[in-house]
């Protein structure tokens, strides 16, 4: 050691960290103490604009809304603790009474909405998902294959992605205008954006036009670090396209597919740009989080039941798929970060 | 048939590779390939060719450049009526500020997960993960109410500081992928030769980190100007702090105009620098991009 100071200090750091790493519960002390600082200030802004509202509206589920009090009639500007009340407005459609208990809540109030917004977005997740997950493992393969050109295409398909999601949305409606240039190529006259089925497939092939493309990188990326050796011995050895495709690339492919896929899922399953500018959430269209910014006029408290249900349920379908496809996100990253 | 397939296929690539005969699947592939760009630049193209079309002619099919004229971008910039230039200057000042917290912020959390070991590492890895994967809607209800009492509904800090939840975020975990894999060995060597910390930082780690950073921020960047959600419920109708995505999504043009056109130029007026630093940084953006998820 020559270097002399903190020069050493920091050498002797690196010298103890090297033959640490393998073993990776091993914490030094110094370490520890500046990762803590340094990881710090993220955790505490993340407690802030994440965690602290998350716990807030957790609280203010609980309790009512200013509005009229059933029990005496007046409107009321006052909130009290009213327990699972609000849950039971989104999930059965029962509203306070009267005399205290529950009655089927009028027709037409938002709450008889959460089911079939509930519903109409897991179709765009499952639908949209499925559409990007194929094409875009196709244009995934072919693009591996691919050296010339290869160039053009992968900025050709960051051109959909960076696109914000507003103007694409604005792009639609006017490529979907009844009198637009989709109908006039198909030769067609669909109100696409103002009945039910064409109006949601407007979403879904606005939807999978931006988004596949992106899937498709991601897969790329997988393809990729399959070593070209693998196809070759299996080609020597007889394997057909398809069984190189099912025996090697699939299963290789597979920590980049389901993280691509999962990522999409949580996606698509929180929404809202897309059909709230190019429907505006009409002809069946509302997903659940367009479902809660309408709420936000009529009952805050309301509100974060409902933003509180979309939560869980997004959590428990990440949760399901994690396990599914038995991927490893966190250890994905943290190999990524050795 | 397939077993046929292999037999002829197989000996024609082993055997007679040199020779190279016609080659179908090369044709297909370079079919594909096309359809590919086609895919991405079509619907982006016809955003263009109305951007320049006279209003009149909305409904003109014509596939190329046809009554061209610059009154869209002219209207779009009409302050009578949109307040778009406005709302360009407020995405800019939101997005920069958004950037430079997470980027400052962000960067040690990310030097710290790819450089330390401590304890809790996965814990806080997942953390941050959870956070970026949140619905926004989870947050923007208790984040309108927390901002009704604050009076900080159509503000900058109002619009600023929720955008932090996935910023952040994304900061740490493509910064985190990127130092992980930077060859810090180098620093090493270069004090073995004799540099102080400082010039080994300077010298050496800096300009191999510079474009990580770089392309990060603009990840970052790219993400914050493409927010939708959060900055229309949060904005309250304020033009004078919404930025352009809400802008563009209330784009009007007065009674009995269909202002398909000059929305159109506005959205290329958002879109076209968009396009322009992701074409001119793709190789790094996409290894951004693809940093995150795959390398498990």
């Amino acid at each position: 050691m020559t270097v002399a100071g903190p020069a050493a200090e920091r050498a002797e750091e690196q010298a103890e960290k090297k033959p640490a790493e393998p073993k990776r519960n091993k914490i030094q002390t110094g370490e520890g103490r500046l990762a803590f600082y340094l990881v710090a200030p993220t955790i505490v802004l993340l407690a802030l604009v994440v965690g602290y509202p998350i716990v807030r509206g957790i609280y203010s589920s609980f309790q009512s809304d200013p509005g009229l009090d059933p029990a005496t009639g007046f409107f009321s500007n006052s909130t009290h603790w009213v327990g699972l009340q609000n849950y039971k407005y989104w999930l059965l459609q029962q509203c306070p009474s009267a005399g205290g208990g529950h009655v089927k809540c009028p027709t037409g109030t938002l709450g008889s909405q959460f089911w079939p917004s509930l519903e109409v977005t897991l179709f765009f997740t499952i639908v949209t998902v499925t559409f990007e997950t194929v094409i875009g493992m196709a244009f995934a393969l072919v693009m591996n294959k691919a050296f010339k050109g290869r160039g053009l295409v992968r900025a050709a398909i960051l051109v959909p992605w960076a696109i914000p999601t507003a103007v694409t949305s604005k792009l639609w409606i006017v490529i979907f205008d009844p009198q637009g240039i989709l109908n006039k190529v198909l030769g067609t006259h669909i109100l696409w954006t103002s009945s039910q089925w064409p109006a949601r497939f407007a979403v879904v092939i606005a939807d999978v036009w931006k988004t596949t493309p992106f899937i498709a990188l991601l897969i790329l990326a997988g393809l990729q670090n399959i070593s070209a050796d693998l196809y070759e011995s299996a080609r020597v050895d007889g394997a057909s396209a398809w069984q190189r495709f099912t025996r090697i690339t699939l299963p290789l492919v597979k920590p980049a597919l389901a993280v691509a896929v999962i990522f999409r899922t949580l996606d698509v399953l929180r929404m809202y740009d897309l059909p709230a500018i190019l429907t505006g959430g009409a002809n069946g269209t509302t997903t659940v989080s367009i479902l809660v910014v309408k709420q936000l006029n009529s009952g805050l408290n309301s509100a974060s039941a409902l933003s509180t249900v979309t939560f869980i349920i997004i959590f428990a379908i990440a949760l399901g798929m994690v396990r599914l496809f038995n991927a490893n996100i966190v250890g994905a990253q943290a190999k990524g970060a050795k | 048939m397939t077993a046929a397939t292999i037999d002829t296929a197989r000996p024609g690539q082993v055997a007679e590779a040199p020779r190279r005969p016609f080659n179908w699947s090369a044709i297909g592939n370079g079919a594909v390939l096309t359809l590919v760009v086609i895919w991405c630049f079509l619907p982006f193209y016809w955003m263009v060719v109305l951007a320049f079309r006279n209003n009149a002619n909305t409904y003109d099919t014509t596939p190329f450049f046809s009554h061209v004229t610059l009154s869209n971008f002219r209207y779009a910039f009409d302050t009578s009526i949109n307040k778009f230039g406005r709302s360009l200057i407020n995405s800019l000042i939101i997005g920069a500020v958004v950037t430079i917290v997470a980027m400052v912020v962000g960067v040690f959390a990310g030097y710290a997960l790819a450089r330390l070991a401590f304890r809790g590492k996965g814990i806080v890895l997942a953390a941050i993960l959870g956070a970026s994967m949140f619905p926004g809607v989870a947050i923007l209800t208790p984040i309108f109410q927390l901002f009704t009492n604050l009076g900080w509904l159509g503000t900058y800090q109002g619009l600023i500081l929720p955008q932090i939840s996935f910023s952040l975020p994304l900061a740490v975990y493509t910064l985190t992928s990127f130092f992980a894999d930077m060859p810090w060995e180098l620093e090493q060597a270069a004090r073995v030769d004799g540099a102080t910390p400082g010039q080994a930082f300077r010298l050496v780690i800096f300009p191999l980190a510079a474009p990580a950073l770089f392309t990060t921020a603009i990840l970052v960047f790219l993400a914050s100007w493409n927010e939708f959600l959060l900055s229309s419920v949060l904005s309250v109708g304020k033009a004078s702090v919404a930025p352009s995505t809400v802008a563009i999504a209330y784009f009007t043009a007065g009674p009995h105009i269909v202002p398909y056109t000059q929305t159109m130029a506005a959205g290329l007026v958002v879109t076209v620098p968009l396009v322009i630093v992701v074409l001119l940084f793709q190789r790094r953006i996409v290894s951004g991009l693809t940093a995150g998820g795959v390398k498990g």
